[in-house]
């Protein structure tokens, strides 16, 4: 076609569908989407500098704050690198590690929730917003017990938890997920035979898994692209290992099979909560390496080997030897990794966040281009992406 | 394929090229002349089946020299292993070549690579800032550039 004549808009960076400040210039054909061009970078704020500058324990609460809706996920990647780099993997107690997939699966389903909510209102399913947020509300109220906090959970420690899980939260946490089943199938009975929902994103942000991987796509997008790859599963951590569960793989490569490949994943979540919650037995919940982790409060108060230990490692943190790990955790988005690279001391030299979201986004133009302007706000739905993440 | 396997393979191909290798933790660190790594990561993706770039940052050694080190997080999702490569860049010549032509995802990581550290990489085919606004001075990851931003007086409260 000669000489048409295309229109460049502006989409965001204030806008409720593109789920926190992204911005899009979009170059249009008609309805077309000729071009796409994503400008992150309004939510940075240096997280990466700051913790060179902070000891390793003072960076935890740093991890919250980038994957907002999965903070647990974050805490979890972060506190097994720097155990790693301490060597202290094999020394975590059963019952921190069983913990740590309790609340790392229920944060895939808080996660989940969301992405659902959103991606539904975007598309204009309201009713299904208002039902998926019923039951975040739950977990939230489970965050809140277990941490004291609803997003900025902060929980996980290095060498275990920051503390027990409060009595009476396992039932809680059984009758939660006895009931989640039920609702996972309300949602689907408010969309899957929906013409709408259907017409509005069947073939829609199709990616073959050969561009996904060429891409660097992780976690459910990848999945539904016919990649049959989960960290859980290949490169286990936290006891995964001794879990049952189905890594859920779809062929169809669009909007449709993301939203199957992440349902279906909410019931492996469900069923892994159900075994970790069977496998929870009483013990120990930090590790036995008093030069890095915090004492219990009782012995702080009560003997003075403890406070010193205490007052140390507060106030100097823990040396950790030269050296570099990256560890990779199966984000509800996909893979998070932290490297650390240490040159000894109580800081990082450099600590390197491998956002999922970042690169999953990268994927965005591939996906729009070519399609209708309607759909752009689809296929940030499906992608499921967190700015906090991708800004850092 | 075993890691071990994969050094092999690496040194037996490009001898020199390979400077060091190094295991920490059961990661295998490997780290290679900068002017080869275009060559050295088609080879790994080709024939020794690392397909996945996870990541892709740099290290800043001020005071050393070579001053930069670019640092590559592959995998291979067939035989799930994990590779660091590592690739020297001096401070008077801070590019190095693009690796976005074998793997895609080196796009928006090597932006930010060069946003954040002010390493540029040759025939990038969209070298702007990534995070920083597009007319920001200097590279916030640098050693020598202040935590609290340029033109203002460190905070006084840390204890350091």
């Amino acid at each position: 076609m000669a000489n048409v004549e295309t229109m460049t808009i502006n989409m965001g960076p204030q806008h409720p569908s593109t789920h926190g400040v992204l911005r899009l210039v979009l170059e249009l054909d008609g309805e077309k989407v000729v071009k796409a061009v994503p400008h992150i970078g309004f939510l940075h704020r240096g997280i990466e500098k700051l913790s060179e500058h902070r000891t390793y324990h003072q960076i935890l609460p740093l991890t919250d704050r980038l994957d907002y809706l999965a903070p647990m996920h974050n805490n979890l990647g972060y506190v097994l690198a720097v155990e790693k780099l301490l060597g202290l993997s094999d020394a975590i107690p059963e019952r921190a590690q069983v913990v740590r997939v309790l609340l790392a699966e229920l944060t895939r389903l808080k996660s989940h929730l969301v992405w659902l909510a959103c991606h539904a209102l975007d598309i204009g399913a309201m009713t299904v917003f208002i039902y998926c947020f019923r039951e975040r509300e739950h977990i939230m109220n489970i965050y809140e017990k277990v941490s004291g906090a609803r997003m900025t959970s902060n929980y996980f420690r290095v060498g275990g938890l920051s503390a027990d899980l409060p009595a009476g939260l396992e039932q809680e946490i059984r009758d939660f997920v006895n009931e989640m089943p039920r609702h996972i199938e309300t949602y689907e009975g408010l969309l899957t035979g929906n013409k709408i929902w259907q017409k509005r994103i069947m073939d829609v942000g199709v990616i073959s898994g050969e561009d996904a991987i060429d891409l660097g796509v992780t976690g459910p997008s990848l999945r539904a692209s016919g990649v049959d790859w989960d960290l859980r599963r290949d490169q286990p951590y936290s006891g995964y290992e001794n879990y049952d569960f189905e890594v859920i793989v779809e062929q169809g490569c669009d909007t449709w099979a993301r939203y199957h490949a992440r349902l279906k994943e909410m019931r492996e979540s469900c069923k892994i909560i159900h075994q970790a919650l069977d496998k929870l037995e009483p013990g120990p919940i930090l590790a036995d390496a008093p030069k890095v982790v915090l004492p219990p409060k009782q012995d702080v108060v009560n003997t003075i080997e403890a406070l010193i230990h205490q007052f140390k490692i507060i106030t100097e943190g823990f040396p950790a030897e030269k050296g570099e790990v990256y560890v990779g955790v199966e984000n509800p988005k996909g893979e998070v990794g932290f490297y650390i690279n240490s040159e000894g001391g109580p800081r990082p030299y450099r600590m390197k966040i491998r956002p999922a979201s970042f690169v999953n986004l990268q994927a965005l133009p591939k996906m729009v281009e070519g399609g209708l302007i309607a759909d752009v706000v689809a296929i940030i739905g499906t992608l499921d992406i967190v700015l906090g993440e991708i800004d850092r | 394929m075993t890691l071990q396997a994969v050094v092999e393979k690496l040194k037996a191909k490009f001898g020199d090229t390979v400077l060091d290798e190094r295991e920490f933790r059961g990661e295998m660190t490997v780290t290679v002349k900068k002017e080869e790594i275009v060559a050295v990561c088609t080879f790994l993706k080709e024939e020794l089946g690392f397909n996945f770039l996870t990541d892709l940052c740099s290290l800043d050694y001020l005071g050393q020299a070579p001053r930069f080190m670019v640092v590559y997080q592959l995998y291979s999702i067939g035989d799930h292993l994990r590779l660091r490569l590592k690739a020297p860049v001096e401070e008077a010549d801070a590019t190095i070549d693009t690796v976005s032509g074998i793997w895609s995802t080196a796009n928006w990581l090597e932006r930010e690579c060069w946003d954040m550290m002010g390493i540029v990489f040759n025939n990038h085919p969209d070298p702007r800032r990534i995070l920083m606004p597009d007319d920001w001075e200097g590279h916030p990851l640098r050693k020598d550039y202040p935590v609290q931003g340029p033109d203002r007086e460190p905070y006084q409260g840390r204890i350091e």
